[in-house]
């Protein structure tokens, strides 16, 4: 028997969150804990949570699961159980909708300002802007990130400036297109990052790189971002 | 980009190296001050006075000094400004951060002055 918890909150009825404690018979197979949620819900239509791909793509159900941020659906219960009990909350630092599903405007947000598309206005030449593999390589560990948000969730320091620091998500997305060889508009995008806020509240806590479920590493590109600020101011 | 008044460089970058460089600075003012009591074959007040009395050794020493100054108002204000926030206190937030601030920086100079008043004076 599994003992599970999960944190419930209906702003229509309900004053307050608080958590609600569910026994679960695995049958004793090793879920994955997306079906421990399907399952529960299936007995319990009013459960509110986000999913969609449910193999670990489209990045719908980050949830904090045991203390942990990850996504409910390529995290099994193996891996996160402890001593029979599975605790799940909603990703924290943004506002609650309802039980597991947050408002992630915060997060858009700051994923906006980065402005996260190719901006080149040379003529584009017939058929497309060609890179070399070499240039293609850059984009490596970068172009993988599936906005789960995940690590921005994660991060102290986003959960104190959720509306001023960009947090490991947006800034990984800033590098991907810094590292881009056919964008054109590096300076003006490190222009836009170089306040005390947008990257530099960063302290190198690394809890974005022990969560991302994409084995990505926001920490390095906040890096390579530092040093490309660094090179062109000094 | 997000603009502030009260960051001590107004520029992110410029904070950060800032506080990059005043770390090391202290560092070695600490190893060196380390050394200096370590290495004494009595600490009496006479050597501790002649230690002080290099002019390098003064300038090292307000060095670190100004070091300090710089190294713990990039460090204070990151705090108060991660903590004392409106998202955090509601709007009477900025009153109380703005305090703190001037508080720090009141303490953080009387510490410089007080330094030099030390290492000049008699
Ligand atoms: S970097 Fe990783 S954890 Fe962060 S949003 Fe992208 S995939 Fe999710």
């Amino acid at each position: 028997m599994l003992r599970v918890s999960l944190y419930r909150y209906n702003p229509e009825v309900d004053d307050e969150p608080y958590m609600q404690d569910i026994e679960f018979d695995t049958g004793g197979k090793d879920l994955m804990v997306l079906d421990v949620l399907e399952m529960i819900k299936g007995d319990d239509p009013s459960l509110a949570f986000r999913r969609s791909c449910r193999e670990g793509v489209c990045g719908s159900d980050g949830l904090n699961i045991n203390g942990k941020n990850g996504l409910a659906c390529i995290t099994p219960l193996s891996e996160v159980v402890k001593k029979g009990a599975l605790v799940v909350r909603p990703l924290p630092g943004l506002p609650v909708v309802r039980d597991l599903v947050v408002d992630m405007t915060l997060f858009y947000q700051q994923y906006e300002k980065v402005q996260p598309y190719l901006i080149n206005n040379t003529p584009p030449p017939a058929i497309e802007r060609l890179q070399s593999p070499e240039e293609r390589e850059k984009l490596d560990g970068l172009y993988e990130c599936i906005l789960c948000a995940c690590c921005s969730t994660s991060c102290p320091s986003f959960w104190w400036n959720p509306d001023r620091f960009i947090g490991p998500a947006g800034l990984l997305q800033a590098y991907r297109f810094l590292a881009d060889s056919r964008d054109t508009a590096t300076d003006e995008r490190l222009a836009r990052l170089d306040d005390p806020f947008s990257v530099f509240r960063c302290h190198g806590i690394q809890n974005c790189v022990a969560v991302c479920p994409k084995g990505l590493n926001p920490t390095r590109a906040i890096g390579h971002i530092r040093n490309m600020l660094l090179q062109r101011a000094t | 980009m997000v603009t502030s008044v009260t960051s001590l460089g107004r520029s992110g970058l410029y904070d950060w190296l800032l506080q990059r460089v005043s770390a090391v600075v202290l560092l070695a003012w600490f190893v060196c001050i380390g050394g200096t009591i370590l290495g004494a074959p009595e600490l009496t007040f006479v050597y501790w006075k002649s230690v002080f009395s290099g002019t390098a050794m003064r300038i090292f020493t307000l060095l670190a000094l100004v070091s300090l100054f710089a190294h713990a108002w990039v460090g204070m204000w990151s705090v108060v400004t991660d903590y004392l926030t409106e998202r955090m206190m509601g709007p009477r937030a900025v009153v109380l951060r703005l305090t703190v601030q001037v508080v720090c920086v009141i303490v953080l100079f009387s510490y410089v002055v007080w330094g030099v008043q030390i290492l000049w004076g008699n």
